[in-house]
C-alpha cells in the first residue's frame, strides 16, 4: 500500500459525507440516509483492509502517517494502528454502519441527525488511531457536543427528561476530561523539561523516565479522567441515565465504543507512559471494579425499563475491563482488549433491539411486555444473541474476554477475582429473568399488530450479531491480533509489579 | 527616525475626520456612501500595517514604539472593527440620523486602542486609554430612545472616570519612585535602586487597578454586564473584543517592560485576580436569562483565562494571551453577531428570543454554536487551541492549581453556553419563516466561522506570529 493514507481516509470520509449531507436539500432524505450509509460503509470497509492486511510478525504501528502540525507544541498529525486498536477501530465502524441503519426511521430533521451522527464516528475513530496526544485528545472531546445535541434533539424523555440526561453525561465527560487534560498538560511540559524540546508524540513521551511521584499524580488524574469515561464507580451516574435519554444510535454508539476510548487511554496513555504510576494506582482501581461488576449488577436487578437493564449492565460490565487493566499482566490485558470488543458489539445490538422495540410500542417497561418472540423472532433472537453473550456464554465473544480476564486477573487479586467472578452470576440473574419475562411466555393479544425486523433493520442483527459469533466460534483472529500490541507495549515498559499503595 | 511607519495612526484619525465630516455634508441619500467609506478606509490601514508588520522603530525616546507586537494588536483592532462595520449593516438602521458619526467613533476607539498597544510611556498610554474610552461612552449611549442604553453611557461613564482616576494616580506614584514616565526609563531607574519603596508597590495596585476596570478582572467587574446589556449590540461587541484587548497590550508591555518580574514579583497577585475572575465569572453566568448578559459573564470570564497567560509570563503563557486574544475576536464577534440578527428580528436579546433559530436559520445557529463552544475551549474550535497555550504556560511556572480552577470552570462553562444550543435547536417559536441575512453580515458570519474552525484545527501559522510578536519580552 506505500503511502496510501488509508486511516485519513478510513477517518475523514463520513465527514465528508456529513459535509455534503449538509448541502443536500431537506427533502433529499432517501439520499441523505443512503450517503450516511455509504460512508460509513467505505470506513467500514477500509478498516477491514486494515485489520486483514496488519502484518502481526512485525507487530507496532502500522499503516503510519505523519504532518508536522503545531511547531512549539511539537504537535503532529499522527497516525497509526497497532493490535490494540485495530480492534477498537473495526468495532467503531461496525457500529457506526449498525447505527446509521439502526436509526433508517428518524422522520424529522433527518440532515442534523446524520450528519452529527457522522461526526460523533469519526470522532470516534480519531481516538483510536491517533498516536499523538494532542490529536487524541483533541478527538476525545470532539465527540462530547455532537452527542448532546443529539440527545436533546432526537432523545426520549421517560424517567428523566431527555434535556436533563444530554447535560448530565456532557457535564459529567466534560469534568473528567478536565482533569485528564489537567494531567496531559503536566505530561507535556514535564516531558518537555527532559527532552528540552517539545513533543506530544505518545512513543517519545512513552520512552523518558517521569520520577515516580509525578507518574502517580499525572497516572490518577489519568484514571479519574478516562474513569469518567469508562464509567467507573463511583463516576458512573451519567451512564444509565444518559443511555435512557438518548436515541437508538447514540446508545450504540456511547455504551459500545465511546466508553471504551476510556480503557484504551488507561492503556495506550496511563499504562504506557506512566507505568510506575499505573502500577501504584492499580489496587485502587481493581477495588473499584468490584464496585462496577457488583454494586452496579445489583441496581440492575431491580430495574423495570430495559434502557436501564442495559445501562446499569455496561456499566457492570466495565468493571472487568477494570480489573483487566489494573492487573497488568499480558492475559489480563489481552482479556481487557478483547471484552472491549466484545462488549461494544454485543451492548449496541442491544441497543438496536431495545430502539426497534420502543419505536414500534412505545414503551420500554418490562411488565409491559410478554411473549414477544410470537410475534417477533427475529427481534427475539437479537435479543437473545445479546442476552447470552452479555452473560459470557462460551460461544460467544463476551466469554472469551471475560475468561481471559478472570486467568490473568487472579494472579494478582485472587479474593477481587473470586468476587468479580460472581458478577457472572448476577448477569445472568437479570438478563435471563428481563429475557424471560420479555419474549417468552403466553403470547399477548395487545402487541399482535407489531412487527417483526426486516429490510434495513435486520442490518444491525446481521452485522452486530455474526461479529459477536464470529469472535465467539474463531476468537484467535483476534486475540492474535490483541496480543502483538499488547506484547509490545508491555515489553517496551518493562516487567512491572503491582503494590505501591496497599 | 523614519515618521513614515506612523501612517497607520496618522491615516486612521484622518479617516475619523473624513468620515465625521462626510457625515455632515453629504446629502441624506448620499449617508449610504459613508459606512463604505469607513470599511474601505479601514481595509486600506489594515493592508498599510500588514504590509509593514516586521518594521520597528521607536519614536521620541521610547515613548512611542512601532514594533511586532503593536502591529499585532493593530491588526487584531482592525479586524474587529471590520466585522463589527459588515454585522451591524441592518442594526445601524436603529441610529437613524446620527448613523454616520457612529462609523466616525468606532474609528476613533480604534485610533485610541492602536495608540494604547503602541505606547510606550504612561502618558501616551493614557491618552490612548481616554480617547477610547470616551468614544465608548458616546458609543454605548447610542440608541437615544432606549433607557437600558441611556442607563449603560452614564454608568460607564461614571465607573470609567473612576477607574481612569485610579490610574492616573498609580502612574503618578509610579512617575514619583522612578523619576520618569518612559517604560525602558522606569526599567532602568528601577533596577539601578535595587529595592521596592512601598509607594511603588501602591502604584503598581493602583495601576492594575486601573487596567483590570478596562479588561473587566474580578472585583473591577461590576460595571460589565449593565453596561454590556444595555450598549447597542454592536457597540458590546467591539467593546468586549477590542478594548478587552487593548487593555491587556498595554497592561503586558508595562508589567512586562516597566516592571520585570525579576525586579517585583506580581505574579502571584495577579494569580489570585485570574482564578477570582474565572471562578466569578463563570458561576454567575449559569444563571443568566439574557444572551447579552450571558456573553458579558462570559467576558469577564474569558478575561481571566487571558489573565492566566500573562501570570505565567512564560513564552507558552504570553504566546496564549495573543492567541486568545485573536481567536476571541473570532468567536465573540461571532457570537454578538448572531445576537445582533437575532435582535434586528425579534427586537429582544432575551434568551426565548432565540429559540428556534436552528429550524428558521441554520446557519445563524450552527455560527453561534461553534462560536459559542469556542469560547467554552472545546476542540477542534480556536478556544481550545488558545487555553492549551495559557495553561501550558501556567503548569510551566509552576501554577498547577491554577490550571486546575481554569479548566474545571471552562468545563463548567459548557453548560450555559448549551442552554444557548438547547433554545436554539429545541426551543419552539413564535414566528416561522427565514430570517433574512443581509450579504455583508453573512460575510462576517462566515469569517468569524472560518476564523474560528482554522485556528483551532490549524493553530501553527497563528502560532508562529504571536511567537515573532512576543519575542521582545523573553
Amino acid at each position: 500500500m506505500g503511502d496510501f493514507p488509508i486511516l485519513s481516509l478510513t477517518l475523514f470520509i463520513p465527514v465528508i459525507g456529513a459535509i455534503i449531507i449538509m448541502i443536500l436539500p431537506r427533502e433529499q432524505e432517501r439520499s441523505i440516509k443512503y450517503l450516511a450509509a455509504i460512508s460509513t460503509l467505505i470506513s467500514l470497509v477500509l478498516s477491514l483492509l486494515v485489520f486483514c492486511r496488519y502484518d502481526m510478525t512485525n507487530a507496532g504501528m502500522q499503516f503510519v502517517e505523519s504532518i508536522p502540525w503545531v511547531k512549539d507544541l511539537g504537535v503532529n498529525y499522527a497516525l497509526g494502528v497497532d493490535g490494540i486498536s485495530i480492534p477498537l477501530l473495526l468495532l467503531t465502524n461496525l457500529i457506526g454502519f449498525s447505527a446509521v441503519y439502526a436509526s433508517w426511521q428518524v422522520a424529522e430533521r433527518i440532515k442534523e441527525f446524520f450528519a452529527l451522527l457522522l461526526l460523533l464516528i469519526t470522532g470516534v475513530m480519531g481516538t483510536f488511531v491517533a498516536t499523538d496526544l494532542f490529536i487524541f485528545f483533541l478527538f476525545y472531546e470532539v465527540v462530547v457536543i455532537p452527542i448532546y445535541l443529539l440527545v436533546i434533539m432526537f432523545g426520549s424523555s421517560k424517567r428523566v427528561t431527555k434535556e436533563y440526561a444530554g447535560m448530565k453525561l456532557t457535564i459529567y465527560l466534560l469534568i473528567g476530561s478536565a482533569f485528564l487534560l489537567v494531567g496531559l498538560i503536566a505530561l507535556f511540559i514535564k516531558a518537555q523539561a527532559i527532552l528540552g524540546y517539545p513533543s506530544m508524540d505518545i512513543k517519545t513521551l512513552a520512552g523518558l523516565n517521569y520520577p515516580v511521584a509525578f507518574q502517580i499524580f499525572a497516572y490518577s488524574l489519568m484514571a479519574l479522567g478516562f474513569g469518567t469515561l469508562l464509567s467507573m464507580v463511583p463516576f458512573h451516574a451519567w451512564s444509565p441515565d444518559g443511555y435512557a435519554g438518548a436515541p437508538t444510535a447514540v446508545s450504540m454508539i456511547h455504551a459500545g465504543v465511546l466508553k471504551k476510548i476510556g480503557g484504551y487511554g488507561l492503556i495506550r496513555i496511563g499504562l504506557f507512559i506512566l507505568p510506575a504510576g499505573a502500577k501504584y494506582i492499580a489496587p485502587i482501581i481493581a477495588l473499584l471494579a468490584i464496585g462496577n461488576v457488583v454494586y452496579a449488577g445489583m441496581i440492575c436487578l431491580s430495574q423495570k425499563d430495559l434502557k436501564y437493564i442495559v445501562g446499569y449492565s455496561s456499566v457492570s460490565h466495565m468493571g472487568y475491563v477494570l480489573i483487566g487493566i489494573a492487573s497488568l499482566n499480558l492475559i489480563s490485558i489481552n482479556g481487557a482488549v478483547m471484552m472491549m470488543f466484545a462488549h461494544g458489539v454485543m451492548a449496541a445490538l442491544f441497543f438496536a433491539m431495545i430502539g426497534n422495540l420502543y419505536h414500534k410500542s412505545h414503551t420500554r417497561n418490562v411488565a409491559d411486555f410478554g411473549g414477544l418472540a410470537h410475534q417477533m423472532p427475529r427481534l427475539a433472537t437479537g435479543f437473545m444473541l445479546a442476552g447470552l453473550s452479555s452473560l459470557g456464554l462460551p460461544g460467544t465473544v463476551n466469554f472469551i474476554g471475560e475468561f481471559t480476564i478472570f486467568v490473568g486477573a487472579f494472579r494478582n487479586y485472587q479474593i477481587l477475582t473470586i468476587i468479580a467472578i460472581s458478577g457472572i452470576i448476577i448477569t445472568a440473574v437479570y438478563i435471563l429473568r428481563t429475557l424471560g419475562n420479555l419474549l417468552f411466555g403466553p403470547r399477548k393479544p395487545e402487541w399482535d399488530h407489531l412487527q417483526d425486523l426486516r429490510g434495513p433493520e435486520m442490518v444491525p442483527l446481521l452485522v452486530l450479531g455474526g461479529a459477536i459469533l464470529l469472535g465467539g466460534i474463531l476468537p484467535f483472529t483476534l486475540m492474535d491480533l490483541i496480543n502483538s500490541g499488547v506484547g509490545q507495549l508491555l515489553t517496551q515498559i518493562g516487567p512491572i509489579q503491582i503494590g505501591g499503595i496497599f | 527616525m523614519n515618521y513614515g511607519l506612523l501612517t497607520t495612526e496618522i491615516l486612521t484619525a484622518v479617516l475619523g475626520l473624513i468620515v465625521l465630516i462626510a457625515g455632515l455634508l453629504l446629502p441624506e441619500r448620499g449617508k449610504k456612501a459613508v459606512g463604505f467609506l469607513a470599511v474601505l478606509g479601514l481595509t486600506v490601514i489594515l493592508a498599510n500595517v500588514i504590509l509593514n508588520f516586521g518594521h520597528e522603530a521607536v519614536f521620541f525616546n521610547g515613548v512611542y514604539q512601532i514594533d511586532i507586537y503593536g502591529n499585532f494588536f493593530k491588526v487584531l483592532f482592525l479586524c474587529a472593527a471590520l466585522l463589527v462595520f459588515f454585522m451591524a449593516s441592518r442594526y445601524t438602521e436603529f441610529f437613524g440620523q446620527r448613523k454616520s458619526e457612529w462609523f466616525s467613533f468606532m474609528i476613533f476607539a480604534t485610533l485610541g486602542m492602536m495608540v494604547m498597544a503602541s505606547a510606550g510611556d504612561l502618558i501616551t498610554l493614557y491618552v490612548g486609554l481616554e480617547l477610547m474610552t470616551i468614544s465608548f461612552y458616546i458609543l454605548s449611549a447610542y440608541l437615544l430612545n432606549d433607557g437600558l442604553s441611556a442607563e449603560a453611557g452614564i454608568k460607564y461613564l461614571i465607573m470609567g472616570a473612576l477607574s481612569s482616576a485610579v490610574l492616573l494616580f498609580g502612574m503618578s506614584l509610579i512617575y514619583a519612585a522612578s523619576g520618569s514616565t518612559v517604560f525602558t526609563e522606569i526599567y532602568r531607574t528601577l533596577s539601578a535602586a535595587g529595592n521596592i519603596q512601598p509607594v511603588l508597590v501602591a502604584g503598581i495596585v493602583m495601576m492594575i487597578a486601573g487596567l483590570g476596570f478596562k479588561i473587566s478582572a474580578v472585583p473591577f467587574h461590576m460595571w460589565t454586564p449593565d453596561i454590556y446589556q444595555g450598549a447597542p449590540t454592536p457597540v458590546t461587541a467591539y467593546l468586549a473584543v477590542a478594548s478587552k484587548a487593548a487593555g491587556f497590550a498595554a497592561l503586558v508591555r508595562i508589567l512586562l517592560v516597566a516592571l520585570p518580574l525579576s525586579l517585583f514579583n506580581w505574579s502571584l497577585a495577579l494569580a489570585v485576580l485570574a482564578a477570582l475572575t474565572i471562578v466569578i465569572g463563570n458561576l454567575i453566568a449559569l444563571a443568566q436569562k439574557n444572551v447579552k448578559r450571558l456573553l458579558a459573564y462570559s467576558s469577564i470570564a474569558q478575561a481571566g483565562y487571558i489573565l492566566v497567560g500573562l501570570v505565567a509570563a512564560n513564552s507558552y503563557g504570553l504566546k496564549g494571551v495573543l492567541f486568545y486574544a485573536m481567536l476571541y475576536v473570532f468567536s465573540n464577534v461571532g457570537a454578538f453577531a448572531v445576537t445582533t440578527m437575532v435582535e434586528v428580528e425579534t427586537g429582544s436579546t432575551e434568551l426565548e428570543a432565540f429559540n428556534g433559530l436552528g429550524q428558521r436559520a441554520p446557519m445563524l445557529a450552527a455560527v453561534m454554536t461553534v462560536c459559542l463552544l469556542s469560547l467554552a475551549g472545546i476542540p477542534p474550535l480556536a478556544g481550545f487551541a488558545g487555553k492549551f497555550y495559557l495553561f501550558s504556560g501556567a503548569i510551566q511556572a509552576g501554577y498547577l492549581w491554577l490550571a486546575f480552577v481554569g479548566l474545571l470552570m471552562s468545563m463548567i462553562s459548557v453548560y450555559y453556553y448549551l442552554i444557548v444550543a438547547k433554545a436554539m435547536y429545541i426551543g419552539i417559536s413564535q414566528k416561522e419563516g427565514p430570517i433574512l441575512v443581509p450579504l455583508t453580515a453573512r460575510l462576517a458570519l462566515w469569517v468569524c466561522l472560518a476564523g474560528t474552525l482554522f485556528i483551532g484545527l490549524y493553530p501553527g501559522p497563528l502560532s508562529r506570529i504571536t511567537e515573532m510578536a512576543i519575542g521582545l519580552f523573553l
